[in-house]
């Protein structure tokens, strides 16, 4: 037993806290939108240029104009800004956004994300990731605990290149839920049915459990 | 005068070898009048600058499927295989830039600017050949200024000085482009005169725009994501 990705995208919406500027990066990370915890109030920021975005339009309310990172389109929440590029990078630069969930290719104990590409193999681009990965207060990845051939993605150092060094607090997998904390991972709950051995065992880093 | 015919009459003296900035991020907010007679007049050779280049074979896409372009300074090649593909075979120069370096860049350029010093990139394959220094105990790197011979832009509103006006997500890189070319192209889906914007709502400041013309915008979907109304 693991969590599914919407277990994975409920977990992650826990995370985040009442006055929250959250980013959500491409992918599963825009899952968590569907999952934040009743009674608190928080605003997506979209790196293309919108700070209160909602949810998908209904058809009669769609407009190509609005669009969010993913190029989906979306519409504006009550209280929305509109602003260019420069300045939604500022935003994120200098600290204002509070949490960044952002897909990972691989995460270290020590807080190194690599998501951007695969030598030889995959080059989409870094896009915001490096900028948003840096630069928020609180950085989560979501991502799938080993590859479909079963290397951990959980490492004891990247083998892909880095996006960010130091960047990542959190990682949430379909086994549960890891803090890098340098020297070590620290396990802070595990999915239903995933043992302690299991979570060893499909780890690369070092694994430790809290209690 | 600024107000020109149509995007022939905009793009005149804009010849292969030119070094191009192009709005819109993804297909949202593109100067597609600009970009259609560009495609159609036979110049290569171009560098463009763009967040993607094109997307899904569209926009700039075309360019690239024209075999016009050498070089594309961007963020994000996800879902443009005309780019990845003639990026893979060698065909074409891609410089990649974190999107926040790449918007910065681009302001500094319009800004006077010869550049900054950004923590975007430190340690990974983007700080290759850059400068480091230490501020306040923290690494930066050095980004250069960016800057073009052309900008393409798009706005939804303009009146006959160049000033601007922008709507929803379309705004994304235009206003800052429309500040760092030699020459800056604008089209905008209305045209009005003098006065008609109120100057609070002016985004851009017209002083940045050398040619202004009316067009008319597809606005091309690229993810359609609905959702649906609840029975009551």
């Amino acid at each position: 037993m693991s969590w599914s990705r919407e277990e994975q995208a409920r977990r992650a919406g826990a995370e985040l806290k009442d006055g929250d500027i959250v980013n959500l990066g491409i992918g599963l990370p825009t899952e968590v939108a569907n999952y934040v915890p009743r009674g608190i109030q928080v605003m997506f920021h979209s790196e293309n240029g919108l700070l209160g975005m909602g949810p998908f339009p209904y058809e009669d309310e769609l407009d190509p104009q609005i669009i969010n990172a993913g190029k989906q389109t979306v519409t504006l929440a009550p209280g929305a800004s509109l602003f260019d590029s420069a300045l939604s990078f500022a935003m994120i630069r200098g600290g204002h956004v509070d949490v960044a969930i952002l897909g990972g290719l691989e995460v270290a104990q020590n807080g190194d994300l690599a998501n951007w590409m695969i030598p030889g193999k995959m080059v989409t681009g870094m896009g915001g990731a490096m900028d948003l990965a840096g630069g928020a207060k609180k950085t989560l990845v979501m991502q799938t605990h080993t590859s479909k051939t079963g290397e951990s993605k959980l490492m004891d150092r990247l083998s892909l290149p880095p996006t960010a060094l130091g960047c990542v607090n959190r990682v949430i997998t379909e086994l549960g839920v890891f803090d890098c904390c340098g020297d070590h991972f620290l396990c802070l709950e595990l999915a239903p049915g995933v043992s302690r051995e299991e979570a060893v065992a499909r780890t690369k880093g070092e694994l430790r459990f809290a209690g | 005068m600024k107000v020109v015919k149509d995007a022939r009459e905009a793009l005149q003296g804009l010849e292969s070898g030119m070094s191009v900035m192009s709005g819109g991020f993804g297909l949202c907010g593109n100067p597609e009048q600009c970009i259609k007679t560009l495609a159609e007049s036979g110049i290569k050779d171009l560098t463009i600058i763009s967040n993607n280049c094109g997307n899904q074979g569209r926009g700039l896409a075309a360019l690239l499927q024209n075999r016009q372009v050498s070089k594309v300074i961007c963020s994000f090649i996800g879902g443009n295989p005309d780019l990845a593909t003639q990026y893979l075979a060698g065909e074409v120069q891609v410089e990649l830039n974190p999107q926040g370096t790449l918007a910065e860049r681009i302001r500094a350029g319009g800004a006077g600017l010869g550049g900054f010093f950004t923590p975007t990139g430190v340690g990974t394959a983007v700080a290759d050949g850059k400068e480091l220094r230490e501020i306040d105990g923290r690494l930066y790197l050095f980004e250069k200024l960016l800057k073009a011979d052309f900008a393409l832009v798009r706005a939804a509103v303009g009146d006959k000085l160049g000033n601007l006006r922008f709507y929803r997500t379309s705004r994304n890189f235009n206003p800052l482009m429309a500040m760092a070319a030699r020459v800056t192209v604008a089209e905008v889906d209305t045209l009005v005169e003098v006065g008609e914007l109120d100057p609070d709502d002016i985004h851009l400041p017209g002083l940045f725009v050398d040619r202004i013309f009316e067009a008319s915008h597809e606005n091309p979907i690229e993810h359609r994501t609905v959702r649906t109304r609840e029975a009551r």
